[in-house]
């Protein structure tokens, strides 16, 4: 029988809980019940008062066509973002597994870019970006108008995809490479003593040993996505050019801050965390199927 | 995270100053001035407030840099919502119409009244008063730095095609750029087209023309305003600019680009920008070794009766809920900024323009204006001061107008990059921004503009 080690008195459970809840309820539910409250009235900036709408901001909200561009503009970043810094981290925390040569060396360069903070590589990737100035700008002399950021949306959504896929290749690298190291070397030798060949061990062995870790990095860069990509959007494109960029997180910023707009803001937010929540639940219904746990 | 770090600062940048502000013998009372400047301009504000606190010893003004314009209003509220606002704080000229209807402020003209300071608010440039003037007339918070646009010249390249003045229509400047293209210059003028240009491209143009922005004469008389720009000589003016940009005459240039445009123009590279006269300073000290350049007043079309432009910047409020001892600091804070002593300095130091006409009358005696770094930019009092200002051209108080030069830039952009034809996307604009217009006075029922 499994022995519990049990509180005699259920006070003392819940006193020992209490730190930690007075920490939830003060940093998630009440500045998230501000939110929901904020998105049901009209608040005026300065605090001057408010009058009570009802779901009078979610439907304007929901009747804008900017705000569906917007919606559409982040599940396009999500996703490509998403399928690329995983295929790529994948790749790389692979071939780093296999000990090739300088492996040791890669597993260490290849960490950092998640280090840096997302303003910094901003910058960064404007200047390699721009088409006057930059790489690309070598790129436009050969083909003239072939990169144009500042008018061609597509060429904008390009530019900030590429550079969170090249933050994030760094985070899933790091779990990829400690899922890779963790199945036992035994495996794989008996595979290739029995004749399979790299790419047959990999889809037979390696990779259906990681489904748990795929998942929870395709949890994590879809939520992320639409979080952290803040940073990189207000540096490189403010949301233009006309909109293309408008991601929903930046949105929420400039019609919040900019624009002092504090209850569509909260209203926006409260749509974006319902979003997430649901994208999140629908991982766990139809993908977690296919995940072998050990 | 930076809301909440940015809030802890203020919550303790609060609790400082009221543990300091308790009146003692031989202190001074110390007051918070919060700007939105930085760099260089930081530097001179810091200068500035240094300046103050020397010049006497019942007050000290602590200044404090927010980064930049809107950083500052978002601060300034989050604070005033806490309680912890600064005394002073710098608005910038769009957000006239929030802070009017915050009802978080202390009028300027009582404050100063109160405290015993006689101004003499017929001694600002009509331009600039009434921009941050109430219909009525009352000054509510003070003008501080001030500019205008201009139209910045490459005297080089205009000899090239036969020309020693700078085009005054649109038609000379249609004209102009043909021939500068024609003679080899690659980007006879640069623009960009995002929020920020709104206030040179659809602004300004209308208030020269004495086109309006929006019905209620822009804004000024009442919350009900809505945006007329696609009906005005604004589409013309768009028109030809895509036409221009179509033609190869045009460049656009953007710091995302890689060069903006005033180093465009400082670099040689394009020969015709609108800019602000603050960019002045800017162009004279990066410009290429021996470029010959100098500034116009912006072009109007031909057979406009030409009327002033519009002054941007920004003005200094004083915020309620705060001791008498504090405001009379804030009083003589803003007695000194308006001397012309100060004016002298600050313009000295800035690209910004002096405010009233004693400040501009003891800069010129003081020849300031005759010197090579800074001659050219009493072009920008001419311009303001062009005419007296008419029921349009007293300048734009509508809500949330930051989202409206947003939307601006937006449809600038869809125009060009051919998505939407030039009325499509002023339509849409005007459409979109309505819709901002709507929401504000939604925001303020029963509430009237002052």
């Amino acid at each position: 029988m499994e022995k519990r080690v049990t509180f005699g008195r259920w006070t003392i459970g819940i006193l020992f809980a209490v730190p930690q809840l007075i920490l939830i309820f003060t940093f998630f539910y009440w500045p998230a019940g501000q939110a929901v409250y904020w998105s049901l009235t009209l608040q005026q900036p300065w605090g001057g008062g408010n009058i009570w709408v009802g779901l009078d901001n979610f439907r304007s909200i929901l009747a804008n066509a900017d705000y569906w561009n917007s919606i559409t503009a982040s599940m396009i970043f999500a996703g490509i973002s998403t399928g690329l810094a995983m295929v790529i981290a994948l790749v790389l925390a692979a071939l780093t597994d296999r000990q090739l040569a300088g492996s040791s060396l890669y597993r260490v360069v290849l960490i950092w870019p998640y280090g840096i903070a997302a303003p910094a590589l901003a910058l960064a990737f404007r200047f390699i970006l721009a088409p006057e100035a930059g790489f690309m700008a070598v790129v436009n002399k050969v083909w003239p108008g072939f990169w144009d950021p500042g008018l061609d949306g597509a060429d904008a959504m390009a530019s900030i995809i590429i550079a969170f896929s090249w933050k994030y290749v760094g985070y899933n690298f790091i779990f990829f490479l400690a899922a890779f190291q963790a199945i036992p070397r035994s495996l794989i030798e008996a595979a290739a003593m029995d004749g399979s060949g790299v790419i047959r061990r990999f889809w037979d062995i390696q990779f259906p040993l990681i489904t748990p870790t795929i998942f929870f990095l395709l949890v994590i860069n879809i939520t992320e996505s639409f979080q952290d990509s803040f940073g990189i959007v207000d540096i490189m494109t403010a949301g233009g050019p006309a909109n293309a960029t408008n991601l929903m997180v930046y949105k929420i910023y400039s019609d919040g801050f900019k624009g002092l707009d504090y209850s569509g803001a909260a209203a926006q937010s409260i749509i974006l965390m319902l979003l997430i929540i649901a994208l999140t639940i629908v991982q766990f219904r139809f993908i977690e199927r296919r995940v072998h746990y050990r | 995270m930076t809301i909440i770090k940015r809030g802890f600062a203020a919550l303790a940048a609060g609790a400082l100053s009221t543990a300091l502000a308790v009146p003692a013998f031989a202190e001074p009372v110390k007051f918070d001035f919060w700007f939105g400047l930085s760099g260089d301009l930081a530097r001179v504000v810091d200068t500035l407030c240094k300046n103050f606190n020397d010049s006497q010893k019942d007050y000290e003004v602590v200044c404090t840099s927010q980064g930049n314009y809107d950083a500052t209003l978002q601060n300034t509220i989050a604070a005033f919502r806490a309680g912890k606002q600064p005394t002073v704080v710098q608005v910038y000229d769009v957000g006239t119409a929030t802070m009017m209807l915050s009802g978080a402020y202390k009028p300027a003209d009582k404050l100063m009244e109160e405290n015993g300071y006689k101004i003499d608010y017929s001694d600002y440039f009509p331009g600039i008063a009434r921009y941050y003037a109430t219909s009525k007339g009352e000054m509510l918070s003070f003008p501080f730095n001030s500019s205008t646009a201009l139209m910045y010249w490459n005297k080089d390249a205009f000899a090239k095609i036969g020309k020693t003045e700078a085009p005054k229509t649109w038609e000379d400047v249609g004209a102009d750029l043909k021939a500068l293209k024609d003679a080899g210059y690659d980007c006879p003028m640069a623009i960009n087209i995002s929020a920020n240009e709104s206030w040179q491209l659809m602004e300004q143009f209308s208030a020269l023309h004495n086109q309006p922005i929006a019905t209620k004469n822009n804004g000024y008389d009442g919350l009900d305003a809505r945006l007329e720009v696609n009906k005005t000589k604004f589409v013309q003016y768009v028109t030809d600019l895509k036409k221009w940009y179509d033609a190869g005459l045009i460049k656009i240039k953007s710091k995302d680009l890689g060069q903006d445009m005033v180093q465009a123009f400082a670099t040689g590279t394009c020969q015709l920008i609108l800019t602000s006269v603050g960019d002045h300073g800017t162009v004279g000290r990066t410009q290429k070794e021996g470029m010959n350049w100098d500034v116009a007043e912006l072009p109007v079309y031909a057979g406009t009766e030409r009327k002033n432009s519009l002054v941007g910047g920004a003005s200094l409020w004083v915020l309620s809920g705060k001791s008498d001892a504090e405001y009379k600091g804030a009083a003589a804070f803003l007695n000194f900024i308006h001397d012309p002593k100060t004016a002298l300095f600050w313009s000295t130091n800035t690209g910004y323009i002096p405010v009233t006409k004693s400040g501009f009358d003891f800069m010129k005696s003081n020849g300031f204006y005759d010197k090579a770094p800074y001659k050219g930019r009493e072009v920008a009092i001419e311009s303001l001061t062009a005419s007296e200002p008419t029921e349009i051209t007293r300048g734009v108080r509508l809500g949330n107008f930051t989202q409206i030069r947003a939307e601006f830039g937006t449809q600038m952009q869809a125009i060009f990059a051919n998505k939407v034809s030039v009325q499509e996307g002023l339509d849409t604009l005007v459409k979109n921004g309505d819709a901002i217009l709507e929401r504000f006075q939604q925001t303020y029922p029963g509430k009237t503009l002052p």
